[in-house]
């Protein structure tokens, strides 16, 4: 099958050296096809999200999916904020917390110890290069249940720090951020500022950091799409809805959603509340997360 | 302080480019190597520890109320004879070995296509393809499981209006829909990793490949393919420890369907043996198993890997 097609386009090319290679109809019609097909299964959950959470509950069940029905948006919207005291945004709050913040912290904790391996000798380099190659191997679920255990043993469980600070250790972050150092950081230029004067803390928060902006924006993206994903730990350490992130209080009112009437439109149009902020971001900043999981790829 | 000194002798530049530094780096690395040890060698020792001790509860106590003692490997070998335990690491093998390659073989596919200067749409195209991502996986396994269930899903619904009785929540076909939701979730960043490595080949290199006559297709195969094979082993690494540790989405399934069982996956074993049975230390053994399991796998795919790029 590889042979065939690849003898007529070769005699094609030899035709016309110049130019763009141009593909014969039938493979432009198979890769249209093909693309048409993936973008529906791609979109669709997605459209159907946003049509049903247009519905009311008895709508829900009662008209086709990919049709309207009586615009219930606002009502529901409405529900959805007011649901015992407004937890839902509290929820969105917290996840804020536990992502925006976390990601922050990631990154400037992981960029401050890359960049040291990177720049400095000094001694217990070498040990902690290999602690933290060994713990690139350590999943992170796998720890979740040891580390409940020891914030039972410390009083942190039930504790939003519970879920805030395991998640700043990012053994990956640090390797990235010292191939980044490595890879963008001129020594040269790092003398010139201690020659005018510039204190170490100095030269890496106005000259290195700023160097490091790729590999950086591929630390805080992933770390980002870690805690925001993160549903197992917070299982296991929170017990107060009050301190859920989102995806674990969706979780829980899509179980009582069999019994509490009303719950599962409120699942629905707080999934929708939830990944619409998250899709338009990635949408407007395509152009970071390209370059940043390109170099992520390329690095390794 | 002593450092100053040691890279000093080693060579006079790196001594001026550590100069006045003494405790600078320690200061630099601090709050990880802090944080590195509380949340990750600790909770690690703590349940090294812990899997090798066994509590007998005298009443509903949670940490005290109970007398624990030594007990070796007891822990290990309750868990490794744990049917249902080893059932779960079956499952997710069995998941793998489909959805893996599955998935993998779409990002190709897509990162092919969108890599060809003769499409058009690839820029939007890609984002349809990546915007899964940006939906956390448990939301995504929410929205998937209300387009499984026969009374909201329009497309159960259109199926069985067509002829077929779809049911994607039987036993037999559970693991799929799970497969599914991974799959739906996780194509696009594979995808763009490897368009990213497609994007890195030397354009001299395609440039020959079309002068000594080699269509679209057999440029990808013989060509494309090979010179991205370290990214493509570097997707299929994480993966494979990615599924291995699956755990939100059946667990969010779990919710809609009593097919997905408690301890349908290790992790969710796990979970089950610490938080419900109130077994902190076989949780923990458990916890170590799969540590010990993902470890191997990830070490002897790296293994393959550099075999691969050697040859």
């Amino acid at each position: 099958m590889t042979a065939i097609p690849a003898r007529k386009t070769g005699r094609r090319t030899t035709e016309k050296t110049v130019g763009v290679e141009q593909a014969p109809l039938w493979s432009k019609v198979v890769i249209a096809v093909i693309m048409v097909l993936a973008t529906l299964y791609f979109i669709i959950p997605v459209v159907w999200l946003i049509i049903a959470a247009t519905k009311s509950s008895g709508d829900l069940y009662s008209t086709p999916g990919f049709s309207f029905a009586h615009w219930s948006l606002f009502d529901n919207l409405g529900s959805l904020a007011s649901y015992r005291g407004g937890i839902f945004w509290r929820w969105i709050l917290n996840s804020a917390v536990y992502s925006v913040l976390g990601a922050f912290l990631t990154t400037v904790i992981s960029a401050l110890c890359g960049y040291a391996l990177a720049v400095y000798e000094f001694r217990g380099k070498r040990t902690l290069m290999t602690a933290l190659l060994i713990s690139l191997l350590v999943p992170t679920t796998v720890l979740a249940q040891p580390i409940f255990l020891l914030l039972v043993h410390i009083g942190l469980n039930n504790n939003m720090l519970g879920v805030l600070l395991p998640s700043l250790v990012y053994p990956f972050g640090v390797m990235l951020s010292y191939t980044t150092t490595m890879s963008s950081v001129p020594k040269e230029m790092l003398e010139a500022a201690r020659i005018d004067g510039a204190g170490e803390f100095r030269t890496f928060f106005t000259i290195a950091w700023r160097l490091m902006s790729t590999g950086l924006t591929t630390v805080i993206l992933f770390s980002f799409v870690a805690s925001w994903n993160s549903f197992l730990l917070p299982l296991f350490v929170l017990d107060d809805p009050q301190l859920y992130p989102v995806t674990l209080g969706l979780v829980d009112w899509s179980q009582q959603s069999t019994s509490v009437a009303g719950l599962g439109t409120l699942t629905i149009i707080g999934s929708l509340v939830t990944v619409v902020p998250i899709v338009l971001a990635f949408a407007v900043l395509q152009r970071f997360w390209r370059s940043g999981l390109t170099a992520g790829g390329v690095k390794f | 302080m002593s450092s100053a000194a040691d890279t000093g002798r080693r060579s006079p530049r790196t001594r001026s480019s550590s100069s006045g530094s003494g405790v600078t780096p320690y200061v630099f690395i601090l709050p990880f190597v802090i944080l590195f040890a509380a949340f990750l060698v600790a909770p690690l020792v703590v349940a090294i520890v812990n899997s090798l001790f066994a509590t007998q509860h005298s009443g509903l106590g949670f940490s005290g109320g109970g007398t624990t003692s030594f007990v070796w490997f007891k822990n290990y070998v309750t868990a490794l004879t744990d049917a249902g335990f080893i059932r779960g690491f079956g499952r997710v093998l069995l998941f793998g070995i489909v959805q893996v390659p599955v998935m993998l073989g779409l990002a190709l596919l897509f990162a092919l296509i969108t890599d060809s200067a003769s499409i058009k749409f690839t820029k939007s195209f890609q984002l349809a393809v990546f915007l899964p991502y940006a939906v956390p996986g448990v939301v995504a396994a929410l929205i998937w499981g209300f387009l499984y269930q026969p009374g909201v899903s329009p497309i159960v619904q259109g199926l069985r209006g067509i002829g077929i009785p779809a049911n994607f929540l039987t036993p037999g076909t559970v693991l799929w829909a799970i497969a599914n939701v991974s799959t739906w979730g996780y194509v696009g960043v594979n995808m763009i990793i490897m368009y990213g490595a497609l994007q890195a080949i030397p354009k001299d290199v395609l440039e020959a490949a079309r002068i000594d006559g080699a269509g679209a297709l057999r440029t990808a195969f013989s060509i494309k393919i090979p010179l991205i094979a370290p990214s493509i082993l570097l997707t299929c690494l994480f993966s494979i420890i990615g599924t291995i540790q699956l755990f939100n989405e059946p667990q969010v399934l779990r919710t809609i369907t009593s097919n997905v069982t408690a301890n349908f996956t290790p992790n969710m074993a796990i979970y089950q043996t610490t938080m419900s049975s109130n077994d902190l230390n076989l949780g923990s053994a458990m916890a170590i198993v799969l540590g010990i399991v993902t470890f191997i796998l990830s070490i002897g795919v790296s293994r393959m890997s550099t075999r691969g790029a050697g040859a």
